[in-house]
């Protein structure tokens, strides 16, 4: 699950990780009473950031410096409720409507650092560079030595000896050294402790004046690990999602929508990309992933009936169930139930395979609805095939 | 011959009086495996379908004579389940639980790999050998058939869907393996294949992989050095927007990492034979076997 920069950084916060001062606003009155309450603290050089899920937001004007407390306000005014495009939100952009208002900090250097899963070895892995403020993985590919990588065993953990490496690595001297020690022990402590999956500082910085804070930060939560954080939970912002997808998980349904014409209903997540590529191959795009997980219920089928048709890209549907604890009967019910219930548009496929096949197939012809069946997978292919032809 | 689970396999249910648990221990039970006990704490020394059901897995092991477990309990508990089996002894867990949190299984695989205890899954759908009527895990039995051919899969439904189109295209199985599609799973891809490539009954491999990771890259490297049945493999999410998470937690391009392009041409660079459409996957094998028959 992802979170906003400003919910990234009071985690990290809560940690002890030192994060750049900033308070966000839905409002700009709100955004100008935050600088106002940071001014009375000293601070007079600010930056309005947007707060959306998608990264690049500098690039695409989401991110304002002002070098004095007037220029809050119009920059405030200008970012929220604007349709910011990044190089990650695609064309279409994402609707801004929250701001962090920072206090801006005077930069000697800009550094990286990361903590993620290394799945090949089956540990976390520290990963940190003087390279701060572009992409980690430009560096990688083009300046590969530049990135120091340490992985934790979880045997003894992350250990102080480690975390000097690293900071040593990037070059921190005197008081910004024991800083920086503490910035990174921190930042793990706050990785773990929230079961995040990614948590990324770029960058993290060394000001004029010796301290090393986090500028920017990232964090995504492992979904599987909520059920013990509920206050993570809270952080969900469902605005920033596909609202067919939010409408999907309602369902317990995993829908993801992609920009294709053939929508597609399957039992098992592997299988459902699969069918995704044998669209491909059948001439058409995939209009989304949709696993609709062991019980293919009338109810679940014809949400996901009702998900798919929503999607005005959508010229044909194709269910592809392999009928293991799930028997194919039953779900050829559920899909004639579903599909009386409601006005299919387009042309819809049913692949039935597994227990009951059969039985299926009669239950489908029987209906008298306008379902195009299939057994074999390349049947079911060539009819979608067929169907984008008509 | 057969890779994991066969006749030897006596085998304990981890949470045999959940709804899951009790379904597919009837079900493994009607197929032919041996269930000697089931597990569940605080229920210990009652019956639950005809095997005694115990506190801990420990009681398994010395009372039952139990060497494998199989793990149904809910996620939160399910890492201590699986180290719980490790520390008593079995030498083979399978755990089916989907959902388990990435820190829960970060120390488990060093304290089995300590132990010298094998894991399949978590997330998975189990192991099942046709030629002994085993099965340990969920996967429908009636679409397998016993012969000479190994498949290793991180998905369930597309394990079926590739076994099914092995005994239709008359072609049996001796082992289907799922590996599971988390981050952190037991055994990898190439675990598996040297497995089959050991098991003398076994004379091909197919080798079901999906985009996220780097484990079948590690596979065909493996494959490349040490093996010399045929292998055929076929990689699920060409199609899948980097980025996103396809249902699978390991199911994921980042960063340039774990497409399915690259994935396939290190297949290719192995000699394995790679099957771009899924629905060609039987007849692909069976071309094989009749071009050496």
């Amino acid at each position: 699950m992802k979170v906003h920069e400003y919910q990234a950084k009071e985690i990290l916060a809560q940690h002890g990780v030192a994060v750049q001062r900033g308070i966000v606003a839905d409002t700009v009155e709100e955004a100008v009473q935050a600088a106002e309450t940071m001014a009375a603290d000293g601070v007079t050089q600010f930056v309005v950031k947007a707060q959306i899920h998608a990264g690049g937001r500098g690039k695409g004007g989401g991110v304002k410096f002002t070098p004095s407390i007037d220029g809050v306000r119009p920059n405030a005014e200008e970012i929220l409720g604007m349709t910011l495009v990044t190089p990650q939100t695609g064309p279409e952009g994402q609707l801004v409507q929250k701001v962090l208002v920072t206090a801006a900090e005077d930069i000697a250097h800009e550094y990286y650092v990361g903590v993620t899963l290394d799945r090949a070895k089956g540990m976390d892995v520290i990963m940190a560079s003087t390279e701060g403020g572009v992409e980690i993985e430009e560096v990688a590919a083009a300046t590969p030595e530049k990135i120091v990588k340490v992985h934790v065993d979880p045997s003894i953990g992350l250990r102080p000896y480690q975390v000097n490496e690293i900071a040593s690595a990037l070059g921190f001297e005197g008081q910004a050294l024991k800083e920086a020690k503490k910035f990174i022990a921190a930042l793990y402590r706050a990785y773990r402790q929230s079961d995040a999956t990614t948590a990324e500082i770029n960058p993290l910085v060394r000001t004029e004046d010796g301290r090393v804070v986090a500028l920017d930060a990232k964090i995504e939560l492992d979904e599987n690990a909520l059920f013990r954080h509920p206050d993570l939970a809270e952080m969900r912002d469902v605005a920033e999602e596909e609202p067919l997808e939010v409408e999907a998980s309602k369902h317990n349904l995993n829908y993801i929508k992609l920009d294709g014409n053939v929508g597609c209903m399957v039992n098992g997540a592997g299988l459902a990309m699969g069918t995704m590529d044998l669209i491909k191959l059948a001439g058409g795009e995939p209009a989304n992933f949709l696993d609709v997980g062991g019980t293919a219920s009338p109810q679940t089928v014809e949400a996901g009936f009702r998900i798919i048709q929503s999607d005005p890209n959508v010229k044909a549907i194709l269910v592809n169930i392999f009928g293991g604890i799930v028997r194919c009967d039953r779900v050829a019910k559920g899909v004639v139930e579903a599909a009386s219930n409601m006005d299919l548009t387009v042309p819809l496929i049913v692949r039935l395979q597994g227990t009951n096949a059969e039985e299926g197939m009669q239950i489908l012809k029987e209906s008298g609805l306008p379902i195009e069946s299939a057994i074999r997978l390349q049947e079911a292919a060539d009819k979608v095939t067929a169907a984008l032809n008509a | 011959m057969s890779i994991l689970v066969n006749k030897d396999t006596r085998l304990v249910v981890q949470g045999i009086t959940g709804k899951e648990g009790s379904f597919h221990a009837q079900q493994m039970m009607d197929y032919g495996t041996a269930v000697v006990a089931g597990v569940t704490p605080g229920k210990g020394g009652q019956e639950h379908l005809g095997v005694p059901v115990r506190n801990t897995v420990r009681e398994a092991v010395e009372q039952d004579g139990a060497n494998t477990s199989v793990i149904f309990v809910p996620p939160p508990f399910a890492a201590d389940a699986v180290l719980e089996a490790a520390d008593a002894g079995i030498e083979l867990v399978i755990c089916i639980t989907e959902g388990i949190p990435v820190q829960d299984m970060i120390p488990v695989k060093p304290y089995l790999d300590k132990k010298g205890v094998r894991m399949i899954g978590p997330n998975c759908p189990g192991v099942l050998t046709p030629g002994d009527n085993v099965k340990v895990g969920i996967m429908p039995t009636m679409i397998f058939s016993p012969g000479n051919v190994g498949v290793v899969s991180r998905s369930g439904t597309l394990t079926y869907e590739a076994v099914d189109q092995l005994t239709r295209a008359g072609l049996g199985q001796s082992t289907a393996v799922g590996i599971g599609g988390d981050p952190i799973i037991g055994t990898q891809f190439l675990d598996a294949i040297q497995l089959f490539n050991e098991d003398p009954e076994t004379e091909a491999i197919v080798m079901i992989g999906e985009i996220g990771g780097s484990a079948e890259e590690a596979a065909a490297a493996y494959v490349k050095e040490h093996v010399d049945k045929p292998v055929f493999g076929f990689i699920a999410g060409r199609t899948a927007p980097p980025g996103r998470r396809m249902g699978h937690a390991g199911a994921i391009v980042s960063g340039g990492e774990g497409t399915a392009e690259a994935k396939l041409e290190a297949m290719r660079d192995a000699g394995i034979t790679t099957v771009i459409n899924l629905a060609e996957l039987g007849d692909t094998v069976k071309a094989h076997f009749e071009s050496v028959a």
